[in-house]
Parts: structure tokens; C-alpha cells; sequence
């Protein structure tokens, strides 16, 4: 972590809680959580299911507000951000992936693509169509531009869902469990396509509860229990490439 | 998020649904053609109902001896009521009521039989003044209408309609000419009028004979009064003012105060036709309000599949608004969902609506008449219609939370 000082923070969380009430009971899911990341880091955020790893996520997409603490994204403060405010942050500097993929049914791959920019009228509709290829061209889908996401398998449709998280250049791309509903073979490449993006120079944080994906980013925290209890730097990352070629071949 | 944004978003939501999204048309569409084609219906029937009756004489005014509105006891409509009009009075309202009225005749007449060689048929023969073409409306097709000098002179002149040309002159002749009798009294016919054919009534309009009323009081019925004085007013809208002045002036010559009783009555055209508008007026209305309950169902409609779509769209929400739609996008992405379906179903319900209400009339040969403002009043309607039905579903979706969105099965 020597270095980190010199680099730019993207996300700074500090003491952040966050407290649900249920019935009568107060659930603390976040007990005081303090870290930051910085620009081109890749992140793994781990814990097991009631760890709060998805209300920390939820934080960090702006989704909700901490009860407590300070976060800044990218320098801005968002705990004291109104819905709209936070909807408006999402748009520029977000990008979501999520373990369902989440596309519009019966959408061509480019207007999914397009999506958070429609949302941003400073964008013309021709900037939004060309930003879409290229954004599907850097997932390797520059071929599939006008296939629907019905007619395309869990991996493609993954690969859209990260087009159109990267469509609007965002600080950070969080993803949860974005590998969740792959088999091995499609998990390690959508985790090549991450590691791709990394080495580019993207700032990823990555939620997942499975340990195994840890060697392949840069850093790893672990939550127990609403707390951090491991936040360390990987300096022997695996290549994500080395494991898929290692795989048994597909026997067709 | 601007607004060509919004419609590309809701156009595509309606594409990707275009069963659902027919069917829910489908009620807007039923509704809006249901309200133009009974509003259609309705007007029709009451225009055709006001022509008939302006048909008969527009602005007709027409006086009478007696008085029907007298209350309490005492002989009605006896003798010396029916003579209390004369010449005179007649002659007063030509002179002084010129204000508001453009023709004046005065009326008597006389029932009998009209004979001409062997062929005979009961009519009655109406004594006037050449106005009383301008006040019924009528037209000499040929020949021509009797003159001042044949009213002057009590001349033993007719001018008769088509049902008596057709009883009396059955080989074809020319009536011009020839000399009809009525009763004992021959009349030589100068004119004949153009048919008008049957009112609403059922009365034979061309069962007419006119004739001087001179010629009737003095030659036929050997009276002195008169048994009407009929008038016309220069527009529909003067009735009322020109009924005002003929009683006024009427009420000199009777020499009745003030606050006397009338030995006359004065009536309108317009009452009778008020009375028959008023009926078709309700008919409409009547019309109106259960294609109205249509259009409240199909907005309903509306309302019930937005909510299901909202529903059924509740991770699309989600994810919408983790990539940045605020409430206020979402709101307006299903409220302009709403609207297009409800404005394309409006604008494919008048198209239906004025092709039924032709239809109607080329097929059934009812009489139809679409009013322009009934096609932008449902038009309005089914917008707003769209707006008031979408909002709920859409304001439902702008308040979801987008991360029970996102993860909602």
C-alpha cells in the first residue's frame, strides 16, 4: 500500500453504518466501515450472505445513504445527496453489474448499451449510438450489435451488461457476483474481460462470496459481520487467461 | 432526460408489447367511436327534425283569434272569439311592425270540394297575401302568383299545389289557364306550386289551394274577419321581439289595457321546434352518457394494464434507475406510455367513429351529422383519459426503491 498515497482516492469511506430497523429491532448491517480505493485498483469485496457486503454495495452505488460516516466518490460527498442528486451521480460516474444481468428483454444489444445515456440529454443521439459500439466492441461483441438479449447466451449477455456499464466511462464499475450464474468456463472469461479492463487502467470493485475469485484481483476485503477483517494487497495476481486455457476442452 | 428521449423509450416499451398493448387500445378505441357515433346520431336526428320544421316556414309567426291561455270558467274559443281579428289588424301590423318582420299575410279558410270536368277532390282553399309564399316557404314552379290587383279586385284567381293538379288534371293538361270550381265558385288557375311533399306530420303539403284572401272573404265565405294573420320574422333570433311588437300593436287596435285579457294569441315556430329539439337534445345527451361510460371503462383499462405493466417491469424500473433515471423520468416514461396508447387509441376511435356514422347513414340511411368539436372533445377526453389513468401506475413506479427493484422476481 506504499504507493496509494500518490494515487487518486475514488471511493473514501469513513466509520460508514448503517442500520436497519426491522419490527422493533435495530439490524446493524454496517458497523463502522472505513477503507479507501483508489483509481485503478481491483477490488474484491468478499463475506459470506448477512456480512452487509450488499448494503456496502448499495452505499457504494449511491443507492442508499449510510446512517452514519462519511463517503466521498470520486471527491464528492454523497451521504448528504437527495434521491435525484444520487440518480444523477449513478448516470456519470457508475457503472453496475449485476448477477442477473438485468437487460431489457427483446433489446438489441446497442440499446441496451445505450441506456444510461439516454438518460443524460448532454449526449446527442448519435454520440450515444457510436459510445454503445465501441463500448460492445471492447467487450468482444462488435459482431452482436443488433442481437436481442433473448437470442444470446448467459456469458453474451454478461459481456452486454458490462458494455453498457463501461458506455458511460464511470470512475468505478461495481459489480455484484458477476459471475454468479456462469458456468467455470464463462466465469473466467468474463473474469479475463475484468482483468482486461483493469490493466487499462479501470477502477473495479468486485462483490462476490466466492474466495476463489480472490487471487485474480489486486486487492481483497473481507467482511464479517458488518465489520472489515482482512483488507490486504494481492501482489501475486493470477492471470484469469492461464486458468481458462488450463480447463479441461469442451467435449462436444 | 429530454422528451424525444422519453417517447423513444415509451414507443419501444409499446412495440415490445403489441398485443397487450392493442387490446388495451381497444377500450379507448370502442369508447371514443361509441361517443362520435351517438353524438353523430343524436345531431343528426335533431338537425333533421329543425329542417323539417324550418321547412314549414321558418321564423314563422302566426296569430290567432282567441285566447287559448284564458283561465277560469266561461265558453271557450265560442263564436265571437273566433272573429276577432280583421282587415284592419292586418293592415296596422304591415304598417307599423316592419322593424322585425319581412313578410305579413293574413289568413282565412274555407273547406270544400274542388271540381274540375269529372274529377273532384276535398280541399281546403286557403285565402292569403302573395307573402305567404316568403312565410311557408313556398315556390310558383309554373305560372305565376296572383297580384296585388287580383287582391284588390277579389279576383276569382288560384294558385294550387302538385296532390291537386295530380286529382284533377289526370290526362296531363296544363292547369295554367284553366278554370277550376270550388263549390259553386270557379277560380282560374294562374299558378302551381312546387311540390314540398309530406312534413313531419304526415300532412300532405301540396294539398294547397291559394287565392286571394279578398276573394275568399267577399266570394266564398261572405265574412269580414280573418281566421289568422301569419308573419315571418327577419331572422330566427328576432321571434321573440317581433311577437312582442305584433301583440303590442294589436293590443292599440283591440284597445286592451295594459293589463287586460288578449282576444288573440300570438305563437311561434320556434316553440314548436324548441319543444321537438328539446326531445332530441335529451336523446343525445342520453346517447352520450353511455358511450361516455365505454370511454370511462376503456380508461379504466388503461389503468389496469399500466399497473400490471409496472408490476411485471419492476426490475426494468430498478435497473433504470441504478443507471441513472430519476422518479421524475420513470413517472414520465409510463405517463407517456399511457398517453400514446390512449391518443393512438383515440385517433384510431375517431377514425372508427366517423366511418360508423357515415355508415349508418349510407346503409340504414339515418340521417348522421358529426360535429367537429365532438371529434376534439373525445379526443381531449381519451388524452386526459391517458394522463389521469397513467398516473398512478406511473406514479407507483417512480417511488419503487431501486434496490428492491433490481432484485425483485
Amino acid at each position: 500500500m506504499e504507493n496509494q498515497g500518490k494515487r487518486k482516492p475514488i471511493i473514501e469511506l469513513r466509520d460508514v453504518k448503517r442500520d436497519f430497523v426491522v419490527g422493533e429491532e435495530v439490524v446493524h448491517a454496517l458497523r463502522g466501515v472505513t477503507f479507501s480505493i483508489y483509481e485503478g485498483e481491483f477490488v474484491t469485496i468478499m463475506g459470506t450472505s448477512g456480512s452487509g457486503k450488499s448494503t456496502l454495495l448499495n452505499a457504494l452505488g449511491c443507492l442508499d445513504t449510510p446512517t452514519s460516516g462519511e463517503y466521498y466518490l470520486d471527491g464528492v460527498e454523497v451521504r448528504t445527496m437527495n434521491k435525484n442528486q444520487r440518480a444523477v451521480l449513478r448516470n456519470r460516474k457508475i457503472g453496475f453489474v449485476f448477477q442477473n444481468y438485468n437487460l431489457l428483454a427483446k433489446t438489441t444489444s446497442v440499446e441496451n448499451v445505450e441506456l444510461p445515456l439516454m438518460y443524460n440529454s448532454a449526449i446527442s443521439a448519435q454520440e450515444r449510438h457510436e459510445r454503445a459500439v465501441a463500448a460492445l466492441q471492447a467487450v468482444g461483441l462488435g459482431e452482436r450489435l443488433n442481437h436481442k438479449s433473448n437470442q444470446m447466451s448467459g456469458g453474451q449477455q454478461q459481456r452486454v451488461a458490462i458494455a453498457r456499464a463501461l458506455v458511460n466511462d464511470p470512475v468505478i464499475i461495481l459489480a455484484d457476483e458477476a459471475t454468479g450464474n456462469l458456468d467455470t468456463r464463462t466465469s473466467f472469461e468474463i473474469l479475463v474481460l475484468f482483468q482486461e479492463l483493469h490493466a487499462k487502467g479501470r477502477t473495479i470493485i468486485f462483490v462476490t462470496h466466492n474466495p476463489e475469485l480472490a487471487e485474480y484481483s489486486s486487492r481483497n476485503i473481507r467482511l464479517r459481520d458488518g465489520q472489515v477483517v482482512e483488507d490486504t494487497v494481492n501482489d501475486h495476481i493470477s492471470s484469469a487467461r492461464e486458468a481458462l486455457n488450463a480447463l479441461p476442452p469442451v467435449k462436444d | 432526460m429530454n422528451i424525444s428521449n422519453l417517447l423513444k423509450i415509451a414507443l419501444r416499451a409499446i412495440n415490445n408489447n403489441k398485443l397487450r398493448s392493442f387490446l388495451t387500445m381497444l377500450g379507448i378505441i370502442i369508447g371514443v367511436a361509441s361517443v362520435i357515433t351517438m353524438l353523430a346520431i343524436g345531431q343528426g336526428s335533431k338537425r333533421s327534425i329543425q329542417e323539417q320544421i324550418s321547412e314549414m316556414g321558418s321564423n314563422m309567426i302566426m296569430v290567432h283569434p282567441g285566447n287559448n291561455d284564458r283561465r277560469g270558467g266561461g265558453v271557450r274559443m265560442n263564436a265571437s272569439d273566433m272573429q276577432t281579428l280583421k282587415n284592419a289588424d292586418y293592415e296596422e301590423i304591415v304598417k307599423k311592425c316592419t322593424r322585425y318582420l319581412s313578410s305579413v299575410s293574413p289568413l282565412v279558410n274555407s273547406s270544400g270540394q274542388m271540381i274540375y270536368g269529372n274529377n273532384n277532390y276535398p280541399a281546403s282553399v286557403t285565402g292569403v297575401s302573395q307573402d305567404y309564399l316568403d312565410i311557408r316557404k313556398l315556390n310558383v314552379s309554373q305560372g305565376d302568383m296572383f297580384t296585388d290587383q287580383d287582391i284588390a279586385t277579389s279576383a276569382k284567381v288560384c294558385v294550387i299545389g302538385k296532390t291537386i293538379v295530380d286529382n284533377l288534371f289526370t290526362n296531363q293538361e296544363d292547369p295554367i289557364g284553366k278554370v277550376v270550381r270550388f263549390g259553386k265558385v270557379p277560380f282560374t288557375v294562374v299558378g302551381v306550386l312546387e311540390p314540398k311533399g309530406y312534413n313531419s306530420m304526415g300532412q300532405d303539403q301540396d294539398a294547397v289551394v291559394l287565392a286571394p284572401f279578398t276573394t275568399i272573404q267577399k266570394r266564398v265565405s261572405n265574412i269580414t274577419y280573418l281566421n289568422g294573420i301569419y308573419a315571418s320574422a327577419k331572422e330566427e333570433r328576432l321571434t321573440s321581439k317581433a311577437i312582442d311588437d305584433i301583440v303590442d300593436v294589436l293590443r292599440q287596435t283591440h284597445k286592451i289595457k295594459e293589463d287586460g285579457e288578449l282576444d288573440f294569441s300570438v305563437r311561434s315556430q320556434e316553440e314548436l321546434s324548441s319543444m321537438m329539439t328539446s326531445t332530441t337534445d335529451m336523446l343525445t345527451v342520453l346517447l352520450a352518457c353511455i358511450a361516455s361510460i365505454s370511454l370511462l371503462v376503456g380508461g379504466i383499462g388503461i389503468m389496469n394494464i399500466m399497473y400490471v405493466s409496472v408490476t411485471e417491469r419492476t426490475r426494468e424500473i430498478g435497473l433504470r434507475m441504478s443507471v441513472g433515471a430519476r422518479g421524475i423520468d420513470i413517472l414520465a416514461q409510463f405517463l407517456i406510455e399511457a398517453i400514446l396508447i390512449s391518443v393512438t387509441g383515440g385517433l384510431i376511435g375517431v377514425l372508427f367513429g366517423v366511418g360508423a356514422s357515415y355508415g349508418l347513414s349510407a346503409l340504414l340511411g339515418w340521417p348522421v351529422y358529426v360535429q367537429p368539436y365532438s371529434v376534439i372533445l373525445s379526443f381531449l377526453v381519451c388524452t386526459i383519459t391517458g394522463v389521469f389513468f397513467g398516473w398512478y401506475p406511473a406514479k407507483r413506479a417512480s417511488e419503487l426503491d431501486p434496490i428492491e427493484a433490481i432484485r425483485y422476481e
